[in-house]
């Protein structure tokens, strides 16, 4: 990377997280800015189609994939907070557009999205993001980041350098969350049970919170452990990196720009 | 009569709370697991003796014609006979016709998934012939009127207790719970079977073409008892098990018996290529093998699908599979349970009756992960997943609704309106303390778990606030 241009980020905001979790989606701009990187937000985007193509839909969602490969194909670098969709981009787009004059462009650009996480270490070789967060943090792993991405050690990685926080790891804590998209609804029983394992887990470890690259994963715990009256808290690990000691945390923005790698 | 898929929702909502269920499972699985991980790390790389096996299948899968010719002559020419069973109906015919021609009175057998796929036991029984599953995880499921609850572990459901009063109740003369003295229990009622039966029955494993054998791999040894002390032996497989060469064997049975049972093999492995020899001393007087297509030659035909017969039947998708723990076997309704049963099945069975398996799955990907035969297992339940919505397999709402779904998407600002409008529905059903009730739209979601958190502004319009304000401090610092 190099020059001014390589400093501008392209942010893909999936779109259950511009509805559901802004506050993810801002925490990410935050940390990026705080680093010395410049996030836009191209607002045509929407929806990259997964839950289209995860449900069997493969008609509905490829214009859905065609449109973001419009939306994004100008972009140098696109940073998601969900590991989940970048999957969707970078390893399913090429057999969702087989017969797509687009293919040969999506599968280029998939190279170029990345991870929240898998941003900061592999490209932007940032470990230390500045970040403090006075608290003890289990760490899931999301399928699509752990099996898809093959994101073991970079969130943890950046957790690690977080001023004040305890990291200790739950019991199997490469198990599935149980959300799976349309399967928590269609199949809601199986799903709140496995959401009800993991939830059960994590709460083993005595972490005050538990973080993950993926929001939605996030949202099925938190149901679940709302649901169990626990008293556990989630927060996405973009929300724990924006997070500084100065005053006014989380993510002051004040101090954006602050740092550069 | 209900769907099998109506049947599949009521006992997954049935097991999905059932917390011993979910606790006795977990604990036989994190047994399996710990001996998996010493199993594996017994060889120099696990990853390539996948790779290999994955393409030792592969070669074979795509040469099914060419081996399976050259598996059935060898057979014959040590003077075995083999019989090409297009379906289940005329694999059960062929064996119970043999059965009767020659007055078979009893049948012992070691453990065959597929003779659980063609209904075997019942059409035998009903000839008046007695059955005898010699596997002892198979006599305590057949004592109990179940079908296999797991493809390799048959009884992983039951507590010593429960094996302990099960023998009680059915074979008498004992009263213990000690797992030496209820497998001597087992093995008295067994023996009797082995000596007085005139047919033994046998899976295989695998079909070797170029020495013409099948390979059996048991625990327990009862396979060799069924195969040899028999006057007739009868060897059924699916198309899908034969294999090259013998050596490849040497990658496949301890393969096998790792992702199986963790175990750095199997303790009895077997070569069977005919039956006794004019020289010979022991062997049974007659031996048949059922090549079963049942389906499987459709799936030849589909190439995307294909690896799918790369099966070797080891039953690790099921153990990582978190839907299979939650749910159990006997859920699936099928022979084959677990990610390799839910992918299979449609393709058995019909995609309308069993494409409700390909959707009970997150997608997680761990079997996969763990698959031996490097079968990308969760990317074909995507697969049948687009085969049920493109054969219209799917309810009339759910394909309007993801019509829907993609006009929506198709407009950032109608996305931003409908969003918007929904959260303020979702907040006010959550403000008045409705959510989870028939009223709330999230119901299907929230009837399980906590109200969502649902917030005010979207992603969007708090970037554009900040932007709006940011700009007017630039405009200020200029």
């Amino acid at each position: 990377m190099s020059g001014e241009k390589s400093k501008q980020i392209a942010m893909f905001i999936p779109c259950f997280v511009d509805q559901m979790s802004p506050e993810v989606g801002l925490d990410m701009a935050r940390v990026l800015r705080r680093i010395g990187y410049y996030p836009e937000f191209r607002k045509e985007q929407t929806c990259c189609g997964q839950p289209g193509f995860n449900t069997g839909y493969w008609n509905e969602a490829r214009p859905l994939a065609e449109r973001f490969v419009h939306v994004f194909r100008s972009a140098e670098i696109v940073v998601c907070p969900s590991a989940s969709c970048t999957t969707m981009v970078r390893n399913f787009y090429s057999e969702l557009l087989a017969d797509s004059a687009l293919r040969a462009e999506a599968v280029e650009l998939g190279r170029r999205v990345f991870e929240f996480s898998e941003f900061l270490i592999k490209v932007a070789a940032v470990t230390d993001v500045g970040a403090a967060f006075p608290h003890r943090v289990t760490y899931h792993d999301s399928c699509h980041g752990l099996r898809e991405l093959h994101l073991k050690h970079e969130p943890r990685e950046l957790l690690r350098y977080v001023r004040g926080i305890e990291l200790v790891e739950m019991p199997h804590v490469e198990d599935c969350c149980g959300f799976g998209g349309t399967f928590a609804t269609k199949f809601s029983m199986i799903s709140a049970a496995m959401g009800d394992t993991k939830a059960g887990n994590a709460e083993s470890s005595g972490a005050e919170y538990v973080t993950s690259t993926d929001p939605s994963c996030l949202m099925q715990i938190d149901g679940i452990l709302r649901r169990r009256n626990s008293g556990m808290r989630i927060i996405h690990l973009a929300s724990i990196l924006a997070q500084t000691e100065a005053p006014g945390a989380p993510g002051n923005v004040a101090s954006s720009h602050g740092m550069t790698p | 009569m209900s769907t099998a898929g109506e049947q599949f929702l009521r006992k997954a909502a049935e097991k999905s709370v059932d917390l011993e269920h979910r606790k006795l499972i977990r604990n036989a699985i994190d047994h399996y697991s710990g001996s998996v991980g010493r199993g594996r790390a017994r060889f120099l790389d696990w990853e390539e003796a996948r790779q290999r096996s994955h393409e030792i299948k592969w070669e074979a899968i795509n040469h099914l014609d060419r081996y399976l010719l050259e598996f059935e002559q060898k057979v014959k020419d040590r003077g075995g006979h083999v019989f090409w069973a297009e379906t289940s109906e005329d694999a059960r015919k062929y064996i119970a016709d043999l059965a009767t021609r020659q007055s078979v009175r009893r049948v012992v057998k070691s453990k065959s998934m597929v003779t659980e796929e063609i209904h075997l036991n019942p059409a035998l029984e009903k000839l008046g012939i007695e059955v005898f599953e010699t596997d002892l995880g198979e006599f305590i499921v057949q004592l109990r009127n179940e079908p296999p609850y797991h493809i390799v572990t048959p009884a992983m459901h039951l507590t010593r207790s429960d094996i302990a009063a099960l023998f009680k109740e059915k074979l008498g003369n004992i009263d213990t719970d000690d797992p030496p003295h209820l497998v001597a229990a087992a093995r008295v009622a067994l023996r009797k079977a082995f000596f007085s039966a005139e047919m033994g029955i046998t899976g295989a494993n695998f079909l070797v073409a170029d020495s013409g054998m099948i390979a059996l791999t048991s625990n327990e040894g009862n396979a060799r008892l069924c195969s040899s002390i028999p006057r007739i032996h009868v060897a059924i497989a699916g198309i899908e098990k034969v294999i090259p060469r013998t050596e490849d064997l040497a990658v496949l049975w301890p393969v096998l018996a790792t992702a199986g049972t963790g175990q750095p093999i199997t303790c009895y492995n077997t070569l069977i290529g005919g039956p006794r020899g004019p020289n010979e001393i022991d062997g049974p007087e007659e031996f048949h093998v059922v090549l079963l297509d049942n389906g499987r030659s459709d799936l030849l035909a589909d190439a995307e699908q294909r690896e799918v017969l790369n099966c070797i039947r080891c039953g690790a998708c099921l153990n990582v599979c978190p839907v299979y723990r939650t749910v159990g076997g006997h859920t699936y309704g099928t022979t084959y349970q677990g990610p390799i049963g839910s992918v299979l099945t449609p393709h058995l069975r019909g995609i309308k009756e069993f494409q409700h398996l390909s959707s009970a799955s997150s997608l997680c990907g761990a079997c996969t992960e763990t698959c031996p035969v490097k079968i990308d297992l969760h990317h074909h339940l995507l697969h049948n997943r687009r085969n049920a919505v493109e054969t219209r397999n799917r309810s009339r709402l759910e394909r309007m609704g993801f019509k829907l779904w993609r006009w929506i998407m198709l407009g950032p600002q109608r996305f931003a309106l409908l969003g918007a409008m929904a959260r303020s529905g979702l907040r006010a059903i959550n403000g008045l303390g409705l959510a989870g009730t028939v009223l709330d739209p999230a119901r299907s979601w929230t009837k399980d778990r906590a109200p969502l958190r649902v917030p005010s502004k979207s992603f969007r319009a708090l970037w554009q606030e900040q932007e709006t304000t940011q700009g007017k401090e630039q405009d200020g610092a200029d």
